[in-house]
């Protein structure tokens, strides 16, 4: 429960609160910013803009470009595996498509895949299914209706990029999103829906129509586990759980030709033969980048970053974090998890310490986080929570107004009974929030047919960047894993068909290894990092 | 735990903290206040036994955050760590009571004296079907988990639900052919185990419950009518035209086109 100090401020966001709902019904909202105005915010209050909180690449494809030290603390690191201890002719899996990860991008992709009529082996480094997919809340873009079109679908998502995104990669975002919808609808997924079939759509943040699609609050978690039921009805497809792959393996031509895993129980190292390769593992929340809570899965510890860089991919948009505008900062317990950003699509305000609002509610993300930095360390007008931290309120009871009574329970059941956990109803009280680490904005490069810049190898999900420009907006990951996810499954099934491995060779961790010495980098560091280290700590 | 790792991980601590002290930050308090994802425990310790061994900890962490206190680094038991993804099911007992308790070690705070242990694993059949070709109702159910039958409602699943989902409802809904009640009664589940791992009857709940929501959403609802109308509209090439003029567009003209957009009112 709240102590009785906050107990006391919430009484001046229930004072405000009347007259807020009374402008909301009316349609009169707070300003949106001007790009300009956001602009400015941004540059002055984003984390991605913080000093001394970046450095240049050393080494590599993209030696030279800046990146978050925690990023290239693992790009400038050793293989984890001496190259020469392992016989390469000694082959344990020998497929035709091998897609590392197991979360909702790397799933698409196997079932795709499969469906194509190739062999797949799915490895994990957690359960099938662990991901950041299982942890999306409020839902899928798609421009299905008829008021909507993939244009507008577009704009939108390149605004809120800042017209940094791939034009060649949002085509095929936007062209396929009725497609992954109708994917997952075919599977059988709970999508919310009207009695005649109409898909229930709502606002998120940037986006210029009502194009969410959702599963209540869980659309993550029932894709996720819709796909993970899927990918065990398929004999094609095998899957293999705490077993990473810890560095890519290249033919004697340089071309990707698997991998090796590392069964994490026995600590055995295994040998993957591949005709084509997929990476799907996911982003970097864990590496806590500047030190924020985050949002993400244990897994998120960006290796699949770390295994294609080394192998010479290409990375884009590395230096651009998104800090979702709206984590929890209070219970203690709860800290940095998400509360999706439907809250606020369904009428929920952010007000201050004195209950009055200072942001437009659906701002792009990063303008929206940023715009809550300020009001807390600028404006100081911030409510801390008992162990020191500063946020705002999330004024979720307004929901219950505006929508009618109940709709917390039945639109956000998983957020009701993670509060209610702590003795705290939302439906009643206000949550306090403070923006937090939650999406790698850039990653692998990669085109239209999720290729990497190295042949035979694939890339898709949150691990690939450009789609999203330097900001992506809400709906558009749980939308880019499906889409791309289908693209890699479907091209490396095609290539597989064509290709005939030559001699698996660990050269090029060898030659990342001889030139780190050369440089002077990593300090006897290796990586990828795998899981996160929070022993004798409180994480 | 890796050898190596641990040393890697060491060293960077160092590199982090060298930086943190290189840069000169012009807001001392921000970034003090920016919350570190580790913080150093304050307040009382309280006793707990993870597996019958005795660790004292932080009394107002989560059995999850407690564990690693203990110096624990997790491989399985510990997943999205936000109470949705089901990998950390624990069963737990207190002193003075004969009950066993259950949570997920990321949502259940500690108390003293819990005796715990995690159930990351619990073998569980998963029948393989064509969700095209079953049918939604109770022939499916039967054929696939025939087991069901052999319920003898004695409510044990819904006392070892973490989600407080009524388990054996949607069981017996499933049993007897009300695929949609099952469907709705079994949406918040996490598919953690636990239910499957207490019950005398060796039902697989969380699978029936999947499959009554894949066989409720595939064979039941209404199919979206504007999404195929869509789809259609795609194929005939109806938005190509728009999107090709979309990406010709320079910075400029689509910041001017941005900002004029007109925008569904919420």
């Amino acid at each position: 429960m709240y102590t009785p100090e906050l107990l006391e401020l919430i009484k001046k966001v229930e004072a405000t609160r009347p007259e807020r709902i009374k402008k909301a019904q009316k349609g009169e909202h707070f300003p949106r910013m001007s790009y300009e105005e956001g602009g400015e915010v941004l540059h002055r209050f984003h984390p991605d803009y913080k000093k001394g909180s970046k450095r240049k690449l050393g080494l590599g494809p993209n030696e030279g470009d800046l990146v978050p030290n925690e990023v290239a603390d693992i790009l400038e690191a050793r293989s984890i595996i001496d190259p020469g201890s392992i016989d390469l002719d000694n082959i344990d899996y020998d497929v035709d498509v091998l897609v590392i990860g197991a979360g909702g991008a790397g799933d698409a992709a196997a079932l795709t895949a499969g469906e194509m009529g190739a062999k797949v082996l799915v490895v994990t480094k957690l359960r099938h299914g662990d991901s950041n997919t299982m942890m999306a809340e409020g839902g899928i873009q798609a421009a299905s209706k008829p008021q909507d079109s993939p244009a507008r679908h577009y704009l939108d998502t390149m605004g809120g990029g800042h017209f940094t995104n791939d034009p060649d990669l949002l085509e095929a975002l936007t062209m396929d999103a009725p497609g992954a919808i109708a994917f997952l609808e075919d599977l059988g997924l709970m999508l919310d829906k009207d009695e005649d079939g109409t898909l229930r759509t709502l606002h998120g943040g940037g986006t210029s129509r009502k194009r969410m699609h959702s599963a209540g609050d869980m659309s993550g978690a029932e894709i996720m586990r819709t796909l993970r039921d899927e990918v065990r009805n398929r004999p094609e497809i095998e899957v293999v759980e705490f077993s990473p792959a810890i560095e890519l393996l290249l033919d004697d031509k340089g071309r990707c030709a698997g991998a090796i895993l590392k069964n994490l129980e026995t600590e055995q190292l295994l040998v993957v033969r591949a005709k084509t390769t997929i990476i799907a593992t996911g982003g970097f929340g864990r590496l806590h980048i500047q030190g924020f809570p985050t949002t993400n899965h244990y897994g998120a510890t960006a290796d699949g970053l770390v295994l294609a860089y080394r192998a010479g991919c290409g990375l884009r948009y590395m230096d651009a974090s998104q800090f979702h505008p709206t984590g929890v900062i209070f219970p203690e317990q709860n800290v940095g998890l998400l509360i999706t950003e439907k809250v606020r699509g369904a009428g929920t305000q952010l007000v201050n310490i004195d209950g009055e609002q200072f942001v437009y509610p659906l701002e792009p993300r990063d303008v929206e986080s940023s715009a809550i930095i300020r009001e807390c360390f600028e404006r100081k007008n911030g409510i801390e929570t008992p162990t020191g931290r500063l946020g705002v309120w999330l004024d979720s009871p307004m929901i219950e107004i505006l929508q009618g009574e109940g709709t917390i329970q039945r639109d956000f059941p998983a957020k009701h009974r993670q509060f209610m956990r702590h003795d705290i109803d939302i439906s009643k009280l206000p949550m306090l929030i403070f923006p937090t680490l939650h999406y790698q904005n850039g990653g692998v490069k990669i085109n239209p047919d999720s290729e990497t810049e190295i042949p035979n190898l694939y890339a898709a999900g949150e691990t690939t960047g450009g789609i999203h420009g330097r900001n992506r907006l809400m709906g558009n990951s749980l939308l880019d894993i499906i889409v791309f996810g289908r693209r890699a499954g479907k091209n490396s099934a095609a290539r597989s068909r064509e290709v005939k491995p030559g001699k698996l060779s660990l050269e090029h961790a060898r030659k990342y290894n001889k030139e780190l010495e050369k440089k002077g980098l990593g300090d006897g560091l290796t990586s990828p990092m795998i899981l996160p280290d929070y022993a004798g700590k409180i994480a | 735990m890796n050898k190596e790792r641990k040393v890697a991980k060491k060293k960077g601590k160092e590199k982090e903290e060298k930086v943190k002290q290189e840069k000169a930050s012009p807001k001392p308090e921000e970034s003090k206040k920016e919350a570190a994802p580790q913080q150093e425990p304050k307040g009382e310790f309280i006793p707990i036994y993870f597996m019958g061994k005795k660790y004292m900890v932080p009394a107002t962490v989560t059995i999850m955050k407690a564990i690693e206190y203990a110096g624990y680094r997790f491989i399985r038991g510990c997943g999205c760590r936000g109470g949705i993804c089901g990998a950390c099911g624990t069963v737990y007992r207190l002193p003075g009571s004969y009950k066993i308790n259950v949570g997920l070690a990321c949502q259940t705070v500690i108390e003293p004296d819990m005796y715990l242990t995690q159930i990351p694993f619990f073998p569980a059949n998963k029948a393989r079907y064509d969700i095209d070709e079953e049918k939604a109702d109770i022939s499916t159910i039967l054929d696939k988990y025939p087991e069901i039958a052999r319920c003898v409602s004695c409510n044990t699943c819904t006392k070892a639900c973490p989600q407080d989902l009524e388990v054996m409802d949607y069981v017996q809904a499933a049993l007897q052919g009300n695929i949609e009640r099952a469907a709705k009664l079994s949406f918040e589940c996490i598919m953690c185990g636990l239910c499957a791992s207490r019950c005398p009857a060796e039902i697989v709940q969380y699978n029936i419950g999947i499959l009554c929501r894949r066989l409720y959403s595939k064979h039941m609802m209404k199919k979206a009518q504007h999404l195929s109308d869509r789809l259609k509209e795609i194929d005939e090439g109806k938005f190509d035209g728009d999107m090709e003029k979309m990406k010709k567009m320079g910075t400029e003209e689509l910041e001017k086109a941005y900002a004029e957009r007109d925008i569904e009112p919420v």
